[in-house]
């Protein structure tokens, strides 16, 4: 796990970014998600925002769709990768074949969640990034 | 032209959307045929294919039970705006989860909203579309697949 986290109420925390173009998913990820180690640094609507959010807040953790504006997923995944090595990188996408998660994961990736889900596979997932 | 199990691709994922982000199954009619533009009802989220298809996939709703549907996700904002942003995620996913069947060459693009009153529609010359109904709690929808 990355190694920058802080002490919080005794457990470390992980900085966590969402990416999703959709305004009603990222407020879904964040209202789901039950780690309170996971502290939301921000949300972005595409790659291209996405890294100019990473590199100002340097997030442990991100949730990342891959069918976006401007800049899809797999692209961006590659370059938070390439920023930051160690991030973990949880993939929430509609698409559902088996060659995509694939793609994903060998650009870095470190799991990959298809939606719809519910509340409890998003933790499932979060807690298999973080272990 | 769609082939029976692959109509029966998109009526699995609709059936999967409610039952997982709704909580609560739809209840599927029987799909039909139609030649021309299909009515549609106040929010539309249309999906682009190409790649190996071509075509367009849409999911077409009612303002009522798009904000029932949010109700049932927990969400809280009703705004015209989420709920453009909620037919267009939900042709998304319906439409992403399609390629577990046609693979990474049915090529979706990010959706596109339409709403008011007459929207206009995409639609090729010449090719059909299928319309599958959707009734859900009191409300009813559909999505439509018109695909070469």
């Amino acid at each position: 796990m990355a190694k920058n986290v802080t002490a919080m109420n005794g457990k470390r925390s992980y900085k966590l970014m969402i990416v999703d173009d959709s305004n009603i998913m990222r407020r879904r990820i964040e209202r789901s998600q039950q780690f309170e180690e996971l502290q939301l640094v921000g949300t972005a609507g595409n790659g291209f925002e996405a890294i100019e959010l990473f590199k100002r807040t340097d997030p442990d953790v991100v949730t990342m769709d891959l069918t976006m504006p401007r800049m899809d997923g797999i692209e961006c995944i590659g370059a938070l990768v390439a920023l930051k090595p160690e991030v973990r990188i949880l993939v929430i996408s509609a698409l559902a074949d088996k060659a995509t998660a694939v793609e994903a994961m060998e650009k870095g990736a470190n799991g990959f969640l298809n939606k719809p889900f519910t509340d409890r596979q998003l933790n499932e997932a979060f807690a298999e990034l973080m272990r | 032209m769609l082939h029976e199990q692959e109509l029966k691709t998109f009526v699995d994922g609709t059936t999967n959307f409610f039952e997982v982000a709704a909580q609560q199954a739809a209840s599927i009619g029987s799909p039909y045929l139609l030649e021309g533009t299909p009515a549609v009802h106040e929010y539309t989220g249309v999906i682009n294919i190409s790649g190996k298809r071509e075509g367009v996939v849409f999911f077409t709703a009612p303002k009522a039970m798009l904000t029932v549907l949010l109700m049932k996700m927990q969400e809280n904002d009703f705004s015209h705006e989420t709920m453009r942003d909620l037919v267009g995620e939900v042709a998304n996913t319906i439409s992403g989860n399609a390629r577990r069947d046609f693979g990474r060459e049915f090529v979706i693009s990010v959706p596109s909203v339409l709403s008011g009153e007459k929207p206009e529609l995409p639609h090729k010359p010449g090719l059909r579309s299928f319309i599958i109904p959707i009734n859900w709690r009191s409300h009813s929808a559909k999505l439509v697949v018109s695909l070469t």
